[in-house]
């Protein structure tokens, strides 16, 4: 197939905003954005995280599926309780690819969903006594840990005070308790439920334990979420490096992992947008910087190994981390060059997540691969502009429905791992304490950026670009596949992966190189459809011979 | 071990699921919405029960499962959807041109009480709805039933939406309501009434629909799907015959209140006997003879049970699911001279248990059903360790009992996401049937393989 040529960028904005009811395309158009930056470096800036237009076909969900499904959702040893009827616990029911490795306890609930089942008795009388119920039955069974209870819409609309039902069955119980307020109906997307699951797990888990793990250099990892064993590979790098992981958030985690998360000297952020308010309560509360990482990229992965070398500022750890990026980097960068050879110069469009569209690009460049537009289903603008812009975004209805902790010192535990002329200090030397960029600063001039792509709006941009991969979810996957362009899941990896770290974007490239390289993509038309055809024909099949 | 947790002590529980043996209603209204030509499934709650059950349904078929949600937002729930709703009609209506919006509610929908006939009407008012274009909609709060009751209720909405009886006298028509099955059983079906000679309309059908052709464009709306023209034609039909009580007795019903329309209701026509009573009861409503085709295509099935009875005889087997396929499943494996041991479903509902009792003639008192509250996949599990079976029949969550447990694993049912096949190839009819002995064959005969001996270890099976 041969690419078109590339159109107009202004023409195609308009293009797909032309399809709209005028509202909509109004509201679109500032979620449609040309990266044009000013001299300065400043992004242009973009409506992100304001409500779906009804009826667009949106990649968004809802509160509920960030905060059971995305955050705590890959936690082994808590019993995860959904509050509501089946279908949302069913849903989350195994289908977010965490892995986990049960360890020595060998404590998992992750393989098992539990659900108070709500019926319409409920929905009329109210569901508290069933909610205790269900609490102490699951006790009863499994003795856990811990039990969270995580709220469906209806739970909100009767008025079922989880709270109150898990203080006292706290109290009954002896064991840590808590419930979430994430009814699906909360905010505008996904991203919600991060900020109520972030709420939470600071009130009720971190800080309950301040016996920190031995180990010199100790850091936790926030918003990785060992999809497809991510965190194991960013897990065995750190502990080449000589680097202890106090806690990850949340990717093969533990109730007790996050408990001691505030002994660690340093958090470090993949995901910005789905774990960065637990970075900073914690900064808050117990004084430990945060800094932006991302292990999705060989380069990114040194960089950041390096970051945290750096922040610690011990030349031993500095060479230690030397060595072990020489050593991946000598095993990955053959394989690198052999596979930029055949995918240089291709198109890859990439709309999903919150950090996963921007982190991936990495991985497409190292290739040689270039991304024409991009953009996230559930970020903020701080996402895409840097956060740089936070003071100036708007708080609306919907995010002010979001609780805001009000959090101060510690009057006994804060303890301010660097004095805040050494945070200047790395600061002024590039190191991303408290800070990122977003999106947009890191893509080129004259891209396309769009928010909350809208299922029209992605099928013109591939009729229009024919790219050689786009990243999407699963419900995007098959349409664009019919269209012959392949579509790797960002979410789920199509079930492969990993792809953090050294090993990881190895997988990755492999990947990429399979799918734009399959010879499927030639059979779609049969050999009597195809124009040439007569000739093939002659060539290859030979007709029988009048001397039978 | 996956499930490490579960334990051989059975204790019954009041308040608490755990590994469901069902889902909700909404989804089983998008799958039947589907079903209808140019349709455009629309979920009127939050956007998570929308993008849920597209992902579900997608990962089950590996098909691009269009549909669209209302996004309620806290203001939404507080003051009602009704313009979130309007806006959706428009948009949709706009951008995707379909020729129906088939409307389902949800759970917060219907505990706010949303009107959704009210909100159509004012779409109407408003102009919102263009000419020739149905906007139709069917109550599923998540809080009744099971995603079988949503299938019902959808199809039933089509039934209250579009039949209509015109003529003066019915014709020789035989209406098909197919119950909740897989494309290709909906296509089996269809082929089947053809060589009957016997003139169909049937819907749902999703058929041409969730196994579209890759032809290097996607289809928005793909060939498939029972027309309005059809749908509404099936008040002038003869007969009804309603497949699966669960999930078509009510859309029957309608028809018959609505269109003196009598119906018939079938189990499922999965396996020999169920397969042979649909048959008949085809036979009957269109008047003609069973051709020596359709002989045939039993006789195969006869003869390949013949031929392998040895390795089916005794077998014990598990099975979760919903209703009606279950009930067929069971009394399929009976008459293979296998013992289906375990039965759950979470899905509610009259007889279930009376049901599969006939089937069986009564004739296995050892076996175990369980239906509604807290019939879940954790009890069938510990049903399991306190006494083994050979064989699990079900959904794709099965495959954790199966590893566990060591046992052999037949898919089928609803949701398989780790398969594929169940969207090309049948198990109603006689063919279907053969495939399902195919399929449980080859679990029993590589287990048989794996694990004997070397000396004893066959050739020939």
């Amino acid at each position: 197939m041969s690419s078109p040529k590339k159109p107009d960028i202004e023409t195609v904005r308009e293009d797909l905003l032309r399809k709209y009811p005028t509202k909509v395309a109004r509201k679109r158009a500032g979620q449609i954005v040309i990266n044009r930056k000013t001299e300065e470096g400043v992004p242009p800036e973009i409506k992100a995280n304001i409500r779906t237009v009804p009826g667009i076909i949106t990649q968004r969900g809802c509160c509920y599926a960030g905060c059971k499904g995305v955050v705590l959702g890959p936690t082994r040893d808590i019993v995860n309780i959904t509050h509501g009827p089946i279908g949302c616990g069913f849903y989350s029911w195994l289908t977010r690819r965490n892995q986990t490795d049960p360890g020595p306890d060998g404590e998992n609930f992750m393989t098992y969903c539990f659900s108070t089942d709500m019926q319409d008795e409920q929905i009329i009388f109210g569901g508290e006594k069933k909610l205790a119920a269900a609490i102490q039955e699951a006790y009863d069974l499994f003795h856990p840990k811990a039990i969270a209870v995580f709220s469906t819409c209806p739970v909100g609309l009767i008025g079922d005070d989880v709270h109150q039902v898990c203080k006292s069955m706290q109290e009954k119980l002896n064991i840590n308790c808590f419930g979430f307020s994430c009814e699906g109906y909360k905010g505008v997307s996904q991203s919600a439920g991060h900020h109520i699951a972030n709420n939470q797990l600071f009130k009720h888990v971190i800080g309950r334990n301040d016996t920190p793990p031995e180990g010199k250099y100790k850091i936790t990892l926030m918003g990785e979420y060992n999809i497809g064993g991510d965190a194991f590979v960013i897990e065995e790098l750190l502990d080449k490096c000589g680097i202890t992981l106090v806690s990850t958030f949340s990717g093969n985690s533990t109730i007790s992992a996050f408990e001691r998360a505030h002994t660690a000297d340093l958090n470090c952020v993949m995901c910005h947008r789905s774990i960065n308010y637990v970075a900073d309560m914690i900064e808050k509360k117990y004084g430990v910087p945060w800094i932006k990482v991302n292990f999705i990229g060989t380069e990114s992965t040194a960089k950041s190994l390096r970051k945290i070398a750096e922040y610690f500022g011990d030349p031993k750890l500095s060479e230690q981390v030397e060595t072990v990026i020489a050593e991946e980097i000598e095993a990955t960068e053959p394989i690198r060059q052999e596979i930029h050879e055949r995918c240089q110069d291709k198109l890859a469009m990439l709309f999903v997540g919150g950090s996963r569209a921007h982190h991936y690009q990495d991985l497409f460049a190292e290739i040689g691969m270039k991304t024409l537009a991009a953009g996230y289903e559930f970020a903020h603008r701080d996402d895409y502009e840097g956060r740089r812009v936070l003071p100036s975004i708007t708080i609306d209805a919907d995010s002010r429905n979001i609780e805001e902790l009000a959090v101060e010192a510690d009057p006994d535990k804060y303890s301010p791992r660097k004095s805040e002329q050494e945070l200047a200090d790395l600061i002024q030397n590039g190191m991303p304490v408290k800070g990122y960029e977003g999106m947009m600063s890191q893509m080129e001039e004259e891209t396309l950026v769009i928010d909350d792509i809208s299922h029209w709006e992605s099928e013109r941009l591939i009729e229009l670009y024919k790219p050689a991969v786009f990243c999407a979810g699963i419900k995007e996957k098959y349409a664009i596949q019919k269209m012959c362009v392949p579509s790797k899941q960002l979410h789920s990896y199509d079930y492969g992966g990993p792809y953090a770290g050294f090993a990881g974007a190895v997988n990755f490239w492999r990947d990429i190189d399979r799918m734009v390289g399959a010879r499927v993509w030639t059979y779609i038309q049969a050999p009597w459809q195809k124009q040439d055809y007569p000739a093939l024909e002659a060539e290859l099949v030979h007709t029988g011979s009048s001397e039978c | 071990m996956l499930l490490r947790h579960t334990n051989t002590e059975v204790v019954e529980r009041e308040a608490l699921t755990i590994n469901p043996a069902k889902t909700c209603q909404p989804v089983g209204a998008m799958y039947a919405a589907l079903g209808i030509h140019g349709c455009l499934p629309h979920s009127h709650g939050s956007q998570g029960c929308c993008s849920y059950h597209r992902s579900t349904l997608t990962r089950h078929y590996k098909e691009p499962v269009m549909a669209s949600t209302s996004s309620f937002t806290e203001g939404a729930s507080v003051f009602g959807g009704q313009s979130n709703l309007l806006t959706a009609i428009e948009t949709i209506f706009t951008v995707y041109a379909p020729d129906i919006i088939a409307v389902h509610t949800t759970c917060l929908s219907e505990t706010i009480g949303d009107d959704i006939v009210q909100i159509t009407a004012k779409a109407t008012g408003k102009g919102l709805i263009p000419p020739g274009k149905y906007v139709i909609h069917a109550n599923t709060p998540s809080y009744v039933g099971s995603h079988v009751t949503g299938f019902a209720n959808m199809t039933k909405s089509m039934v209250t939406y579009f039949a209509q009886a015109v003529a003066e006298k019915k014709n020789k028509t035989v209406n098909i309501l197919p119950g909740w099955v897989e494309p290709a059983d909906m296509k089996e079906i269809r082929r089947l009434a053809g060589e009957m000679g016997v003139a169909i309309l049937m819907y749902p059908d999703t058929s041409g629909v969730l196994d579209a052709p890759q032809t290097g464009r996607h289809e928005f709306y793909p060939r498939g799907g029972a027309t309005v023209d059809q749908i509404r034609a099936s008040g002038d039909s003869r007969i009804t015959l309603a497949l699966g009580p669960t999930a078509s007795t009510s859309a029957a019903e309608a028809l018959d209140s609505r269109c003196k329309v009598p119906f018939q209701t079938l189990e499922l026509p999965i396996g020999l006997r169920a397969t042979d009573r649909f048959i008949n009861a085809l036979r009957k409503a269109g008047k003609v003879e069973v051709p020596a085709s359709i002989n045939d295509e039993r006789g195969r099935l006869v003869d390949m049970i013949s031929d392998m009875q040895q390795y089916f005889f005794g077998k014990r087997a598990a099975l979760w699911g919903d209703p009606d396929q279950l009930v067929s499943l069971a009394e399929f494996l009976h008459d293979l001279d296998m013992k289906p041991t375990y039965i759950v479903t979470g899905t509610p509902g009259r007889a279930f248990e009376e049901r599969i009792a006939t089937v069986l003639g009564g004739r296995l008192p050892e076996v175990k059903v369980r239906q509604g509250k807290q019939a879940d996949m954790f009890l069938l599990h510990q049903w399991i360790k306190n006494e083994k079976v050979d064989l699990l029949i079900g959904n794709s969550y099965g495959k954790y009992i199966a590893r566990d447990e060591d046992i052999p694993l037949v898919r089928h049912g609803f949701p398989i996401l780790d398969r594929v096949g169940h969207q090309y190839f049948p198990t109603v009819g006689y063919r279907g049937a053969m495939r399902l002995c195919e399929q449980i064959l080859n679990v029993l005969m590589d287990r048989q393989d794996r694990d004997s001996p070397e000396a004893s270890f066959e050739l020939v099976m």
